[in-house]
């Protein structure tokens, strides 16, 4: 790794140099290139910000229409109408892959990891500009793509987010496994074509980009935590994106990767040899890692904000640090444990359990460094530090079932019931958006020149927070009850009746909690115009994006490059001038 | 607020806790075998991890209360953290996890290692979109050849099967909408699938494995309590995934022998 501390320190200058003085670019004129084609990483970061918007309402709305249905299976819905089974499938599929890639991989790391990585290690943009540019509008088209599904003949895909073959992979086995699935799969692919250039990009700008003293060891969580997102992003795109072309050519081209000898409906499909098993392998490799994809942002940021809101420094920075390549390196150890019920080797199930145990270890460091930050703090309870705690309770919630899942004894029960959907929601998916509602709240002045309205967001933060263990924490009974998931109806089943009260009280809760975003909603653009005009530093903090203009200029610090002397997190320094030194500040006494 | 954030995570940890406790919602009556040692570790793992989420939730809301910004000048500890305390937790994690892991590798070696024993009733399970069959081997103790050319789905029965009439060994075999199976004999499963993957899962009999296209995996279980037990598909199958569900009859030896040997005669 360049760079590194101590002796790296000249040659990260050096390079640091020119590498800024190669990718120079002079300030866009004109709306097209400021705003629609423009180089620049804060715009790219705005546009993948806002995408994720979109895309987040689309697949809450998705989950609202799948909570109806539940409860009310043969509610008419106005505009849509009946619900069908197959529906309710495709509601499934489409809210998950449009939340797994169009949100949690687009928001923290393209969305806020595009805006503020090059400016918290001192760089004037990203390494490669047009290819940041690019990454950005290729997500966009496999957005367009993705969507596209729904209007096709057919419909959308109904084969889950996970798409297994030969479900995925045969065209007859369901409405929506025509077009519908193809458009599923190339907006996949163009999706990852995206996000390894994303990868590419923040790896390169993380090592070669940095400014002067900003070692390795100095580099705020938030970068490490996109840095080495950026690592598995590169490691586990390029495989799905294989995977995914094979899928196609099965379906298309009559080639059988994953498809045995098989028949639906009593038809021979003129496949045989393939191996559904195959696509499973392939598919967690990537789908694994991405769970760490997911949350390593929102893990990096909660470790930044208790930092600045405690008023003190991150506890066992290098232990933090340790951690995240811990997760890192071992999520791609870990991916068998979504099998264990597939009929992979019962042999490797033990192995890749005893891997899965051990990726909880780095994971519980964390949350015990999280607590040992805020000890002895002076806690401001600003709403980004509000979401940073709820995340942290939201990450020991989802944390302690992982353990239940990741032993094949229990999961001989528990695979494929409710408390999957509730052990992943709370931690990939409602832990990673508070990260994302956290970043908002805690970057909303630095991008936007304002500051948000802070009743607003504590009314949010409170729908936000119960809404998400009252949704999330029923499923787990749901799911020890013997409830499978992706089930439309729940009237088939004897034993099935008896659970629907809870579905009940979910759906509602759920109601509640999608009302408390409108809110966010509201906020985000009414301070966009209206909020208190913010100063350079808001928050008090420390890292450089609060050292510069707000918002940032064109080459984000005005023509001067900050020198580094101090680490991220130096809060409450004894005989310090003020309760926190920057990292551009003249350098401290070595801490203890 | 801090106060505010106290309540509400304790109060969110105490309700959900209260319900796992209460049993409110809890593991169906295990009925098999397997399912006393499943069960068993599932409570050990549950009074584990309950207590690591008990203790961090309430650690979480006491110390966001009890280190808020009070007004005063009173100085923060200025601590970049403590390296025994790292290598103690993270070792105490390890053990905890790893040792939890181990301990349950006995019953997943008895589940998935061992192979059936020689006397155990054998059921060829086969799932198709969206109804699962159940084939005996009949007196000769072998199942009949099936081919995919001769299944005719819509008839049901053998003719769902695809089996083939001029194998010998499939004259004698018995298939079945019902899983009939004996009380306290270990049943092997040979798990098929026709067209996508699917999955047999039954609750009670702490039974769950994938019935994947192309392969035939071997399973067993022993159940332990007469009676109707319903069998779920657990794989996501297609849009009958949530009606494909069967019964499995668990019934007295006697009983079991009665219905095959009726459902043999039948066939002569």
């Amino acid at each position: 790794m360049a760079g590194g501390t101590g002796g790296g320190e000249t040659i990260t200058m050096s390079t640091h140099e020119s590498a800024v003085q190669a990718h120079a670019h002079a300030a866009p004129q004109g709306f097209i290139r400021k705003w629609v084609f423009s180089l620049d990483h804060k715009v790219i970061g705005l546009q993948y910000y806002f995408l994720a918007l979109v895309a987040v309402f689309v697949g809450m709305f998705l989950s609202l229409l799948m909570r109806i249905h539940l409860i009310w299976p043969t509610a008419a819905l106005p505009l849509l109408g009946d619900i069908k089974p197959e529906t309710y499938l495709t509601l499934v599929t489409m809210h998950g892959t449009i939340m797994v890639f169009f949100v949690l991989t687009t928001a923290p790391q393209g969305g806020f990891g595009n805006y503020f990585l090059p400016i918290q290690i001192g760089a004037p943009d990203m390494a490669f500009p047009v290819l940041n540019m690019l990454s950005f509008w290729t997500t966009f088209l496999g957005f367009i793509v993705m969507i596209a599904a729904f209007f096709v003949a057919g419909g959308a895909p109904l084969h889950g987010w996970t798409g297994y073959a030969p479900l995925s992979a045969v065209q007859s086995t369901g409405p929506g496994e025509g077009l519908g699935a193809d458009l599923w799969i190339i907006s996949i692919a163009i999706f990852c074509i995206g996000a390894l250039m994303g990868a590419l990009n923040f790896i390169t700008t993380t090592l070669d980009m940095r400014a002067k003293g900003m070692t390795m060891m100095r580099m705020p969580l938030t970068v490490w935590a996109w840095f080495v997102t950026a690592i598995l992003g590169l490691l586990a795109f390029g495989v799905l994106l294989s995977a995914g072309i094979l899928l196609l050519m099965d379906r298309n081209l009559g080639t059988s990767f994953y498809v045995p000898l098989i028949t639906v409906n009593g038809q021979l499909t003129g496949h045989k040899g393939g191996s559904p098993l195959l696509w499973q392998h392939l598919f967690w490799f990537f789908g694994h890692p991405e769970v760490y994809i997911a949350i390593l942002p929102a893990m990096g940021l909660a470790s930044q904000l208790l930092s600045v809101f405690s008023r003190k420094p991150i506890f066992g920075y290098k232990a933090m640090v340790y951690a995240i390549l811990a997760i890192g390196f071992l999520g791609f150890m870990v991916w068998g444990h979504h099998m264990f019920m597939s009929g992979m080797s019962p042999y490797t199930a033990f192995a890749f359990s005893i891997m899965t145990m051990g990726i909880g270890v780095p994971s519980a460091i964390k949350t015990f460094n999280w607590l040992g930050t805020i000890w002895g703090g002076r806690i401001r309870f600003d709403s980004p530090m509000l979401f940073a705690i709820g995340f942290v309770s939201l990450f020991v919630s989802g944390g302690i079932s992982g353990p239940f899942l990741a032993q094949p004894v229990l999961d001989i029960q528990l695979h494929d019931t409710y408390f999957v959907p509730g052990h992943f929601h709370l931690i990939m998916g409602v832990a990673s958006i508070f990260g994302i509602f956290a970043a908002t709240y805690y970057w909303f002045p630095k991008m936007f020149g304002r500051m948000m309205n802070e009743s607003m967001a504590r009314w949010h933060f409170w729908f936000s927070f119960i809404g998400t263990y009252a949704i999330f924490m029923p499923m787990h009974y749901l799911g020890m009850a013997g409830m499978p998931r992706r089930y439309s109806q729940m009237t088939e089943v004897g034993y099935l009746h008896d659970l629907i009260p809870l579905q009940k009280f979910i759906t509602y809760a759920a109601f509640v909690t999608i009302a408390g975003q409108l809110i966010f909603l509201v906020n985000l653009f009414w301070s966009m115009f209206k909020g208190k005009k913010a100063v350079d530093n808001p928050w008090e903090a420390t890292t450089l994006e609060w050292t510069t203009a707000t918002p940032p200029p064109h080459d984000n610090f005005g023509g001067h490059t900050p020198v580094v002397h101090n680490g991220p997190y130096e809060y409450g320094v004894p005989g310090a001038p003020r309760d926190y030194v920057m990292q551009s500040d003249p350098e401290i006494e070595p801490a203890h | 607020m801090g106060l505010v954030l106290l309540v509400v995570i304790w109060l969110i940890t105490f309700i959900s806790t209260y319900f796992f406790i209460a049993k409110t919602w809890w593991l169906p009556v295990g009925a098999s075998a397997a399912a006393a040692g499943i069960d068993q570790h599932f409570t050990t793992t549950f009074i584990l991890m309950g207590i690591v989420f008990v203790a961090a939730q309430v650690a979480l809301g006491y110390l966001v209360w009890s280190f808020r910004d009070r007004g005063n000048a009173a100085k923060v500890s200025y601590s970049h953290g403590n390296t025994t305390l790292e290598i103690v937790w993270t070792v105490l994690t390890t053990i905890l996890f790893v040792g939890l892991n181990l301990t349950s590798s006995s019953i997943w070696a008895s589940e998935r290692f061992r192979p059936a024993a020689a006397d155990s009733v054998q059921v060829e399970v086969t799932g198709m979109q969206f109804a699962w069959y159940f084939r005996y081997p009949g007196p000769d103790g072998k199942f009949g050849a099936t081919n995919p050319e001769l299944e005719d789905a819509s008839a049901g029965g053998e003719a769902a099967l695809g089996l083939d009439t001029k194998d010998p060994a499939s004259k004698d075999d018995v298939v079945s909408g019902v899983m009939v199976v004996p009380v306290n004999r270990e049943i092997e499963v040979i798990l098929r699938a026709h067209d996508v993957i699917h999955s047999f899962f039954i609750p009670q009999m702490r039974f769950k494995q994938d019935a994947v296209p192309g392969l035939a995996i071997h399973m067993h279980f022993t159940p332990t309590q007469t009676g109707d037990y319903e069998i779920l598909c657990a794989e996501l199958c297609g849009l009958g995934h949530y009606k494909m569900h069967g019964i499995v009859k668990v019934v007295t030896p006697e009983e079991f022998d009665k219905w095959l040997a009726a459902r043999e005669a039948e066939k002569l």
